[in-house]
């Protein structure tokens, strides 16, 4: 074992990892006040990638540096933010709000999600193409500086403070605001919540907002990471999800430490056995930890614990 | 007295009629029609994006062209407010809606359903019907074409055998798997091992009909192995740990390529042959029916046993746990060894189907393996009545010929993005699934009712909501 290979592989894992936590927060909001899998969240980041792609493409930036990088990177956010949170807003309205009306069974959501991941997926793939695209060059990707030898890039830099303020954003937002006591509230008891005046429907449409932000947030910076295509977001999806479960799911924090130990162990993995072992291994260690904590590392719920 | 009642009532007063008028008045855009009206256009909008031209190089190609296509916009959009004035306005339009014809005969043709169900119930309707449908099915592949032959073993018949698997998993234990393609997998290997045409080679070669024993234990063993220690895992972390399951056996399949030989895949899987002695029987892909049939009969017995098994001592566990795992816990059923038999049940039926799709496409890659299908089965299983056995198989029966025939009418990349559409459509109409079981159709009333949320994975979610 190199101690500066170490280092090579910890940083990339690092900021893969604070990716993962970011979308493993949009799975945790609503499974703790839904109790269910969104699956359709994947699409929610592929979306605010595509919204980025779209946007660069017709600005088509030529060589920006300095503060027009910072302007641009900002743009970024700001559109597949609002588009993230749009199509999650949307497909709150068209796939679980009128399930939810009937009282539906569980599963229904569950396959209502996953017909509205299909669709999303190849709607996409059908209005954009269904090759991979790179998001045009937003700055000089160049390096930072060197912690011990392993270079520290600009869009890692990027990619770790932008999910850091997320999540210090989002802590802040559920633990500190109004809408987020709404929020755990609802996940708390959504029965007795009404009842204490909380109105459910919006507490869970914003959650949703909440988490479509996040993710499509994400999305951006995946993109600019590697390509935008239609699947791209299944993978990362999955994978995010699993952090969601092994941080406990519903439980914001859980998450946080979820997705940061899934990207480093995947990082680390595709080190000791090689890339293509990577998503085996991050699968392998939420199977193990499941097994002696079944709940994950900080356990269950939104509202009891976090 | 009424002196103090008109004092306590006093705050109330000041509600005069007028400013309670003015609470309950809702802005016209924030009405019900309204609402409708701009959801109705914005899905005339998303139907002229669905049934637009397919991307280019350029980005924006699609997207230009079909909003920019006034006449197909304009139809659809005319279309979806036509459907919106119907729904807001049909009793200005057809007069009393109750008289209008579309709903006279939807309601004569359930009344006439309601009149023949409990016919068909009866034992001399009953069997003759089943038997009707047997001859049927079995001569179904002299009538059709040489693809849909082919559509109709390797597609349908082989996930309507999965569906029944997973029926038991899912729809009478109530154990959320994600990942239940792992076992067609493996099934699918053992084919490909114990026929010697893996790059490792087996102690004995078989064929595939002595391949299914073998397989079916191969697959109990994995569901075992997989299920023992992490069966106490509730609901949603079950369905996790599958699912990391089955991508792990993916990967395995795709990247382990000294026994595997990886994304490639393995070919030349030999079809079946039964020798009893006096009479000897080879399966080829040139006779289509032989597959159908052998799949027929599989399936046959298979149903055969399930339905035993539904209304036994072991059925009735099942039923336990999936209603209140805690409950039938204190009750005195082993609720692990109860939970294990059906995720074995059901991986060795999955494993039965994995020999049969590797004899008769006589190919195994790991790409007939990926995540996609197993989520797809349980939407199969999920949209046909998840409990019932003739509600999963056709539903896994239509959703797998649907993609088949929209080929010829929608380009053939887009037909995932209509199934995804029905998918939801059908959930928010019919969460119950094409014919639910009798027992969990029970269920879901009374949830409905608000007597108990009838099982771990009916209670409704996020609360009640006016």
């Amino acid at each position: 074992m190199n101690l500066n290979e170490f280092w090579d592989y910890l940083i990339p894992g690092i900021s893969l990892g604070a990716l993962y936590a970011v979308i493993a927060i949009g799975y945790t909001l609503v499974y703790g006040v839904l109790q269910l899998i969104n699956f359709a969240h994947s699409e929610v980041f592929m979306v605010g990638a595509f919204a980025a792609l779209l946007v660069f493409t017709k600005i088509e930036p030529s060589n920006p540096s300095g503060l027009m990088s910072v302007g641009l990177v900002a743009l970024g956010f700001a559109v597949s933010g609002l588009a993230g949170a749009g199509t999650a807003f949307a497909l709150e309205k068209v796939a679980y709000k009128p399930l939810r009306v009937r009282n539906a069974p569980r599963l229904a959501f569950l396959i209502s999600a996953i017909g509205a991941s299909f669709f999303l997926t190849h709607i996409a793939g059908k209005l954009f193409g269904r090759d991979p695209k790179p998001i045009p060059d937003l700055f000089v990707n160049k390096k930072v500086f060197e912690i011990f030898g392993a270079r520290v890039s600009v869009l890692q830099l990027i990619m770790v403070g932008a999910a850091i303020v997320m999540m210090i954003g989002l802590d802040l937002l559920v633990n500190r605001t109004k809408m987020g006591m709404g929020i755990r509230a609802v996940a708390q008891d959504a029965e007795t919540a009404g009842l204490m005046g909380v109105d459910i429907n919006k507490v869970i449409s914003r959650t949703f907002v909440i988490g479509g932000l996040l993710g499509g947030c994400a999305g951006f910076l995946f993109g600019l990471n590697s390509q935008v295509t239609y699947t791209m977001g299944f993978f990362p999806g999955i994978t995010a999800f699993a952090a969601a479960v092994l941080g406990g799911i519903g439980n914001i924090r859980g998450a946080m430490i979820g997705g940061m130990v899934l990207g480093i162990v995947e990082s680390f993995s595709a080190w000791q056995f090689g890339d293509e072992w990577r998503y085996v291994s991050a699968f392998a260690v939420l199977i193990l930890v499941l097994m002696f904590r079944p709940t994950g590392i900080l356990g269950e719920r939104l509202g009891r614990t976090a | 007295m009424s002196s103090v009642t008109t004092k306590t009532r006093e705050p109330e007063a000041s509600f005069s009629a007028t400013s309670l008028a003015k609470l309950r008045h809702k802005p016209w855009y924030k009405s019900d029609a309204f609402r409708r009206l701009v959801m109705c256009v914005l899905l005339g909008v998303l139907f002229t994006i669905m049934t637009g031209e397919q991307a280019g190089d350029d980005v924006f190609y699609s997207l230009n062209d079909s909003l920019t296509n006034w006449p197909w916009l304009g139809t659809w959009v005319a279309v979806a407010v036509g459907i919106w004035a119907l729904i807001t306005f049909h009793s200005y339009l057809l007069g009393n809606p109750a008289l209008s014809p579309v709903h006279k005969v939807i309601k004569d043709a359930t009344a006439e359903v309601k009149k023949v169900t409990p016919v068909l119930g009866r034992r001399e309707v009953k069997w003759p019907l089943i038997i009707a449908l047997v001859v049927v099915l079995a001569l179904l592949p002299t009538w059709v074409s040489g693809f849909w032959n082919q559509v109709m073993v390797n597609e349908i018949a082989v996930y309507v055998l999965l569906a029944i698997g997973l029926n038991v998993v899912v729809g009478w234990a109530g154990l959320l798997d994600l990942g239940f393609i792992a076992f067609f997998a493996i099934g699918a290997y053992s084919a490909a091992y114990w026929t010697g045409k893996l790059p490792v080679s087996p102690p004995v070669e078989l064929t595939p009909f002595l391949v299914i024993p073998v397989a079916v234990l191969t697959c109990l063993v994995a569901g075992v192995l997989l299920g023992a220690p992490t069966l106490r895992l509730r609901g949603d972390y079950l369905a996790i740990v599958t699912l990391g399951f089955h991508e792990i056996i993916y990967l395995l399949a795709t990247n382990a390529d000294e026994f595997t030989n990886g994304p490639a895949g393995v070919q030349g899987v030999p079809h079946p042959t039964l020798d009893l002695g006096f009479w000897s029987y080879e399966w080829t892909t040139t006779d289509l029916e032989q597959y159908w049939w052998m799949i027929m009969v599989i399936a046959g017995i298979l149903i055969f046993l399930f339905l035993r098994l539904e209304h036994s001592k072991v059925g009735r566990a099942w039923t336990a746990i999936r209603e209140d795992e805690v409950a039938a816990a204190a009750n005195g059923v082993n609720t692990v060894k109860y939970k294990l038999m059906a995720f074995a049940i059901g991986a060795s039926t999955s494993g039965i189907a994995g020999v049969v799709m590797a004899s008769k496409v006589q190919f195994v890659s790991p790409a007939s393996f990926e995540l996609m299908f197993s989520v797809l089965v349980l939407a199969y299983v999920i949209f046909g009545g998840m409990g019932s056995i003739w509600g999963v198989m056709l539903g896994t029966a239509f959703l797998a010929w649907l993609p088949q025939i929209l080929k010829d009418y929608v380009d053939e990349q887009d037909r995932h993005m209509y199934l995804g559409a029905i998918l939801v459509i059908m959930m928010i109409f019919r969460p119950q699934g094409l014919i639910p079981s009798r027992r969990r159709k029970r269920e879901l009333n009374l949830a409905k009712e608000g007597l108990g949320d009838a099982d771990a994975m009916t209670e409704p979610v996020g609360g009640r909501v006016s």
